[in-house]
């Protein structure tokens, strides 16, 4: 075993990198020059229907202009405030449910047709298209929704309640939702390889359920759980589609930002908004592999 | 063109297939009566646009009358402009407004279209040479049609201050949009834009979220509360955006809107779900709501319509058989069954008399002239728009296209407007 994986990452053998030669390239041209090019377009000029080459900081000024004061927050970091808000919100939620769902699916369910059933039900949210599923929450949310109207019918509440749809709370719904998924496969696959034997000798040895939990299958799951993390965290940063239809485009999002400006051609500005989110994202991955080492734990 | 029969492979015994096919193909291409290159190389013509404008009837009728297809390339507004500037080469003829020409044209990537070659050239409506309904002039604040509709020369990258030969847009449909409202949870009269901040409507509100088109409703909200009179709101000074963008920030941190809205279809869920009473809305939603049973009003009001107006644009470099093409379909276009069609949604076609050939007199007399409808209204599918004895929204055509106030812009502080609206977005 010592032995093939020592030839695997040989760094002069040849057959390793024309294995890795194609997915390299692919890389290459279709991630790292695009990036590079995003890179170098923010720091050009550009009027109403053209890219000038330059040099210039303009468009890092204009996004940050006004961004010194403390009392009345500027409009990028009071958007990337908010985004980050609904970042947090999303992930804490996504990960108690994730964990719990994929806690049922791992240790409840013995029949692994039962656990391929149950995952398939997992995944109805992406059944249907985005623009869709979105508009489908208003008849259920909205003032005339069948929540409002059953609450008002049961006598519970005398007026629709407003803050069920186009609101904070719609969009954190809405989120949670879609990426859940997200959280549970990762987390259910690293829970899948704990050996069970583990679990016993917890419990002959005297551990309480919560004990169990939290002192052998949490420890254990740790590269599930962060690699969910990074897949929601990165995903609801760049997600304006959803924030835009369940917040009624009401609340900002860096990603609609920047969709707006390139609409408008605005690229320089628009790409120099794409890097400094880049830099925030790759940042919160890197304080995420602080805690966890990843490629140890795989 | 037609690929000549070469004697030699004529004469060979062994491309007896080929001749016979050949002489199939010829045969065929005599009996249909269309000439041999129709049937030999089939010319598609990509037509960029938004999906509004994109209707499945109109591109089969112009197949039906002369072979040549149409291929629709459906994408937001924004992008028309975008795809005008980055990639000029993905499309053989643009549907875009008039307001993104200031955008384009500085490009060179239309070229002028040749009125010498549309047939009707001179029977488009004064609204767009002239700026004129019926010899009265109308509001020409923002991105007026007159402004930018003729070229200096046929490669020219600027704007003619007179009529030349070289048209940069043929009109296709032109509209004066206002405030959709639902009568029956308002109950009372609405006449003015100021409404639309009314703390009445309080959460019910709402304002399209398309910058250079939500800046000018806003506008007229703000000269309708008499906060202030602009000199254009159609070119509006930083000043003067940063008033009309705090104007909407109050607004909504008051909690005046319950959504923005950007695409068609959820102005439309918003209004007939009723989660919206009062909000910004184009012609064909309003219509839309209407045809689920639910009422809602077009409503005019006494500052005016803001205007827009879309057109066919020609990409410089085109040539040969496309063009020849292209020329051909904007000929059909404004030939009237395409006018006729378009009226009857609600829009206004370009060249008027020959749209009025091809329609009921009692359509014309409902859609145009204001009147009473005398038979039940219906829409180009068959179903019934309006009852017999309604009358149109807004009146007749002189009535709704003499009341433009302004029309949909792009200003010269267009990148500072945009920051700004971004900014009313987060608040």
């Amino acid at each position: 075993m010592e032995r093939v994986r020592r030839s695997l990452i040989e760094p002069n053998s040849l057959p390793a990198w024309v294995q890795a030669g194609p997915f390299a390239l692919v890389f290459l041209f279709f991630f790292i020059v695009p990036l590079v090019l995003i890179v170098a377009v923010s720091f050009w000029d550009f009027n109403e229907y053209e890219l000038l080459p330059a040099f210039t900081p303009k468009n890092y000024l204009q996004i940050f202009e006004g961004c010194s004061k403390v009392d009345d927050l500027c409009t990028t970091v009071r958007t990337y405030l908010s985004t980050l808000k609904f970042c947090g919100l999303v992930w804490l939620v996504t990960l108690v449910l994730g964990f719990a769902v994929a806690y049922f699916l791992a240790f409840h369910i013995r029949s692994s047709n039962t656990q391929t059933l149950l995952f398939i039900v997992c995944t109805i949210p992406f059944w249907t298209s985005n623009v869709i599923r979105m508009i489908s929450w208003v008849p259920l949310l909205g003032r005339n929704g069948l929540i409002n109207k059953g609450l008002i019918g049961a006598g519970l509440v005398d007026k629709p309640i407003e803050w069920l749809l186009f609101s904070d709370f719609s969009v954190v719904l809405a989120l949670v939702h879609l990426y859940t998924l997200f959280m549970i496969v990762p987390i259910f696959n690293s829970m899948m390889r704990i050996d069970r034997s583990l679990l016993e000798a917890a419990r002959d040895a005297g551990a309480s359920g919560w004990q169990t939990l939290w002192n052998v299958v949490v420890p254990l799951s740790r590269s599930g759980i962060l690699i969910g993390s990074i897949f929601v965290i990165t995903i609801v940063m760049g997600d304006f589609v959803t924030i835009g239809v369940m917040g009624g485009q009401q609340i900002a999002s860096v990603g609609k930002m920047i969709q707006v400006q390139t609409s408008y051609l605005q690229f320089p500005i628009a790409a120099a908004n794409a890097v400094i989110l880049l830099a925030l994202v790759l940042m919160i991955i890197w304080a995420l592999t602080r805690l966890v080492d990843i490629r140890r734990e795989l | 063109m037609t690929e000549p029969i070469r004697p030699a492979e004529t004469a060979a015994p062994k491309s007896e297939n080929r001749r016979t096919l050949i002489k199939c193909v010829t045969a065929a291409g005599v009996v249909t009566g269309f000439p041999y290159v129709h049937a030999q190389e089939k010319v598609v013509l990509r037509y960029l646009g938004t999906a509004v404008n994109q209707d499945k009837a109109i591109g089969d009728k112009f197949k039906a009358d002369t072979g040549i297809e149409i291929q629709y390339i459906p994408v937001t507004t924004d992008d028309v402009t975008k795809r005008a500037v980055t990639a000029p080469n993905s499309f053989d003829l643009i549907d875009t407004e008039y307001f993104s020409l200031k955008k384009i044209i500085p490009t060179g990537n239309l070229m002028g279209i040749d009125t010498k070659r549309i047939k009707n050239a001179d029977k488009i409506t004064s609204l767009f040479t002239k700026g004129e309904v019926n010899g009265k002039k109308v509001g020409d604040q923002g991105t007026a049609p007159k402004k930018v509709m003729f070229l200096e020369g046929g490669k020219s990258k600027a704007f003619a201050k007179s009529p030349t030969q070289y048209m940069t847009l043929i009109p296709t449909t032109y509209n004066a949009d206002t405030l959709g409202i639902r009568p029956d949870l308002i109950k009372r009269p609405i006449d003015s834009w100021k409404e639309l901040l009314n703390p009445e409507f309080k959460g019910k509100a709402s304002i399209l979220n398309i910058p250079s088109i939500g800046i000018m409703d806003a506008a007229m909200v703000v000269e309708a509360m008499g906060i202030y009179k602009y000199p254009d709101k159609g070119n509006m000074t930083k000043k003067e955006i940063d008033l009309t963008i705090k104007t909407l920030i109050d607004a909504k941190k008051a909690g005046q809107f319950r959504s923005l809205w950007k695409d068609f279809n959820e102005s439309v869920n918003l209004m007939a779900s009723g989660e919206v009473v009062i909000q910004s809305m184009w012609s064909p939603a309003v219509t839309k709501v209407r045809s689920q049973g639910i009422a809602c009003t077009y409503q005019p009001l006494k500052e005016g319509y803001r205007a827009w107006a879309a057109g066919f644009g020609l990409p410089s470099t085109l040539a040969g058989k496309k063009q020849d093409a292209a020329y051909e379909f904007i000929n059909w276009f404004l030939d009237g069954w395409a006018g006729a069609y378009l009226n009857r949604q609600g829009y206004y076609s370009a060249v008027l008399e020959t749209a009025q050939a091809k329609m009921e007199p009692y359509e014309w007399a409902y859609w145009m002239e204001g009147k009473p409808a005398e038979k039940d209204i219906k829409a180009p599918d068959g179903s019934v728009l309006e009852k017999a004895g309604k009358v149109r929204d807004g009146g007749s055509y002189n009535d709704r296209m003499g009341g433009i106030a302004c029309w949909n812009a792009v200003m010269d502080e267009n990148n500072y407007m945009v920051q700004k609206w971004n900014e009313f977005v987060a608040a």
